[in-house]
C-alpha cells in the first residue's frame, strides 16, 4: 500500500516536471522548425546547437523587472496568469498516457501512468480548458490597456465559437467507445482490422479528427488562429502589459495546453499508447511518438499558414465547422445505432 | 466521513459567502467572477453527492461557456462601476420603479424556499433520483420519464434563439 501510494505521488510528482520540461522543449522545436522553415539556422550558440536556449531564454526572464501598469486592476493581474497556467497544469491530471506498470516488478500490484482515473475524464479536460480562458481574458482586461482588451475580446469569443464544436468532435468519438473514461476509450483501440488496419478511431472518425485539430488549434490559440495575441494587430495581445515570469507563465500554458491538446487526441483517436512492435508494458514510447508526431504538425501548421482575418474565423467556425461536426455527430449515431460499430 | 462533512462545509461556505458577495460589489467584473467562484463551489458539493457527471456539467456548462459570454458583455460595455445615481442611503424597498419590484420578488421567493424546505421530510428523507450517476442512467431518465419536459425545454430554447435574433437583426435598409 505505501509503496503505490509513494509510487502516486512520485508519478504525480514526474507528470508535472515533464509537462514544465515540454514546454521549454517546445520553445526550442518550435524555433528550430521555424528556422529550418525559412533557412535560417535558428538558435544555435548556447549549447550543443543551441538546445540550452530555452534555459537560458528562463534565466534572462527571472531576472527580468516584473512590471505592473499603474491603471491596471491589481488583484486580477496578479491572479490572471495563475489561472492560465493552473487549468494548463490541470488538464494533464486525467490524461492517460500509458496502461498499467509495476516499474518491472518493483510494486506489488499495477499502478495506472496517469494521475487520477476519474470516470468522466473527457469532460474533466474540456471543463478545465474551458476555464483556462479566464486567466487570457481577465489578464486582458486587467491591464487596462486597449491592445489587451482586444486580445482578451477576441479570446472569449473565439473560445464560444470554437469549443462547441470541439465538444461535438468529442460527443462522437463518446458514442463509439460508450464511455467517458480516457482509459477506456483508449483500450477500446487496441488491437487490429485484418491484421493490417490499427483499430484507431481516426479511421472511423476522420471528419471528428479533423474538426477536433482545427477546433483545437483555435483552443490553444495557435496561428494560424492566434487572434487573442496576433503581434502585427495587437502588439501582443493579452500579455502585451506582462514582463518577466508571468509573461513566462502564460506562454507555458500555451504550450503546456499544446501538449495537453496533442495527448488528448492521441488517446482519442491515435489508440493512445497501443502499437505494434513494443510490449506492452513500453506503451508509452509509442504515447510520447504520436504526442510528438501531431505536436510538430501544429508547428509546421504555426509557420505555413498565413493567419486569417477575424470574420473569416468566426465564420469558418459558425458556418463550416459546427455544422460539420453536427452532421459527422448525427451520421455516427446513426452508424452506432442501425450497424453497430 | 469526518473529512467528507468538512468538505461539504467548506463548499458550503465558499458558495455562500460568494453570492452574497456578488452582490455586494460594485465592479460587474468582479461579480462575475465571484458567481464563477460560486458555481465552481456547487460542482466540489455535487462530487460530494457522488454525482461527478453533474459537476463536470455544471463547470463546462455555467462556469466555462454561460459566464464566458457574460464576462464578455461586461467587458465589451466596460462599465467600471455600477450607476451610482440612486445612492446605497435609501434601502432598495423604498426606492421607485423596478428596484421595488425586484426587492419584492426576492422576498416572495425567499418565503418559498423557506416553505418548500421546510416542507420537505427533513434530513433523512432521501431524493427518489439520488441514487442515479451513471451517465447511461441519467441519459435514459431524461429520454424516457422525463422526455416531455425535456422536449419543452428545448423548445423554449429554440424560441429564445429565434427571439435572441429578431431581436439583433437589423431591418435591410436601416443603419
Amino acid at each position: 500500500m505505501t509503496a503505490l501510494l509513494i509510487a502516486q505521488i512520485v508519478l504525480t510528482l514526474f507528470v508535472f516536471f515533464m509537462l514544465l520540461n515540454s514546454a521549454a522543449v517546445m520553445v526550442y522545436v518550435e524555433r528550430k522548425v521555424a528556422a529550418q522553415l525559412q533557412q535560417r539556422i535558428g538558435p544555435s550558440l548556447v549549447g550543443w546547437k543551441g538546445v540550452l536556449q530555452p534555459l537560458a531564454d528562463i534565466i534572462k526572464l527571472m531576472f527580468k523587472e516584473n512590471l505592473r501598469p499603474a491603471a491596471a486592476d491589481p488583484l486580477l493581474f496578479a491572479l490572471a496568469p495563475i489561472i492560465a497556467a493552473t487549468c494548463a497544469f490541470a488538464a494533464f491530471a486525467v490524461v492517460p498516457f500509458g496502461g498499467e506498470t509495476t516499474l518491472f516488478g518493483w510494486l506489488p500490484e499495477g499502478i495506472r501512468l496517469q494521475v487520477a482515473d476519474v470516470n468522466v475524464a473527457i469532460l474533466v479536460v474540456f471543463a478545465v480548458a474551458s476555464m483556462g480562458v479566464y486567466g487570457i481574458v481577465l489578464a486582458g482586461w486587467s491591464s487596462n490597456s486597449k491592445y489587451s482588451l482586444l486580445g482578451g475580446l477576441r479570446s472569449s469569443a473565439q473560445m464560444i465559437s470554437y469549443e462547441l464544436s470541439y465538444g461535438l468532435a468529442l460527443a462522437s468519438v463518446l458514442l463509439l467507445a460508450n464511455s467517458l473514461s480516457l482509459t477506456d476509450i483508449v483500450n477500446r483501440q487496441g488491437g487490429s482490422w485484418w491484421h493490417v488496419l490499427p483499430r484507431w478511431y481516426v479511421f472511423l472518425q476522420p471528419v471528428g479528427f479533423l474538426v477536433y485539430m482545427t477546433a483545437g488549434i483555435a483552443e490553444t490559440n495557435r496561428a494560424p488562429f492566434d487572434f487573442p495575441e496576433a503581434e502585427q494587430e495587437l502588439v501582443a495581445g493579452y500579455h502585451t502589459e506582462y514582463s518577466s515570469m508571468t509573461f513566462a507563465m502564460f506562454f507555458m500554458a500555451e504550450y503546456i495546453n499544446m501538449v495537453t491538446v496533442s495527448a488528448v487526441a492521441t488517446d482519442l483517436f491515435l489508440g493512445g499508447w497501443h502499437g505494434p512492435f513494443l510490449p506492452a508494458s513500453l506503451g508509452w514510447i509509442w504515447f510520447l511518438i504520436k504526442v510528438s508526431a501531431i505536436l510538430f504538425f501544429y508547428v509546421w501548421m504555426r509557420w505555413t499558414l498565413p493567419r486569417y482575418r477575424y470574420d473569416q474565423l468566426m465564420a469558418f467556425g459558425w458556418k463550416v465547422l459546427l455544422p460539420v461536426a453536427v452532421i459527422n455527430l448525427l451520421v455516427t449515431a446513426a452508424g452506432v445505432l442501425y450497424f453497430g460499430i | 466521513m469526518g473529512s467528507e462533512s468538512a468538505l461539504f462545509h467548506l463548499f458550503g461556505a465558499i458558495a455562500i459567502i460568494a453570492s452574497l458577495l456578488v452582490i455586494a460589489q460594485k465592479n460587474p467584473i468582479y461579480s462575475v467572477l465571484l458567481l464563477i467562484a460560486s458555481f465552481g463551489a456547487l460542482s466540489g458539493l455535487y462530487v460530494l453527492l457522488d454525482a461527478p457527471f453533474v459537476a463536470v456539467i455544471q463547470i463546462i456548462v455555467y462556469a466555462g461557456a454561460i459566464m464566458v459570454l457574460f464576462l464578455f458583455v461586461v467587458m465589451l460595455l466596460n462599465a467600471p462601476h455600477e450607476d451610482t445615481e440612486h445612492d446605497l442611503e435609501v434601502h432598495p424597498l423604498l426606492r421607485g420603479g423596478p428596484l421595488r419590484a425586484g426587492a419584492l420578488l426576492a422576498a416572495a421567493l425567499f418565503v418559498e424556499l423557506t416553505w418548500a424546505l421546510t416542507k420537505g421530510g427533513g434530513e433523512s428523507g432521501g431524493f427518489p433520483g439520488a441514487a442515479v450517476t451513471s451517465v447511461a442512467a441519467i441519459g435514459r431518465s431524461l429520454f424516457t420519464d422525463y422526455a416531455f419536459a425535456f422536449e419543452v425545454t428545448s423548445i423554449l430554447i429554440l424560441v429564445a434563439m429565434v427571439g435572441a435574433v429578431v431581436l439583433a437583426r437589423r431591418e435591410p435598409g436601416t443603419k
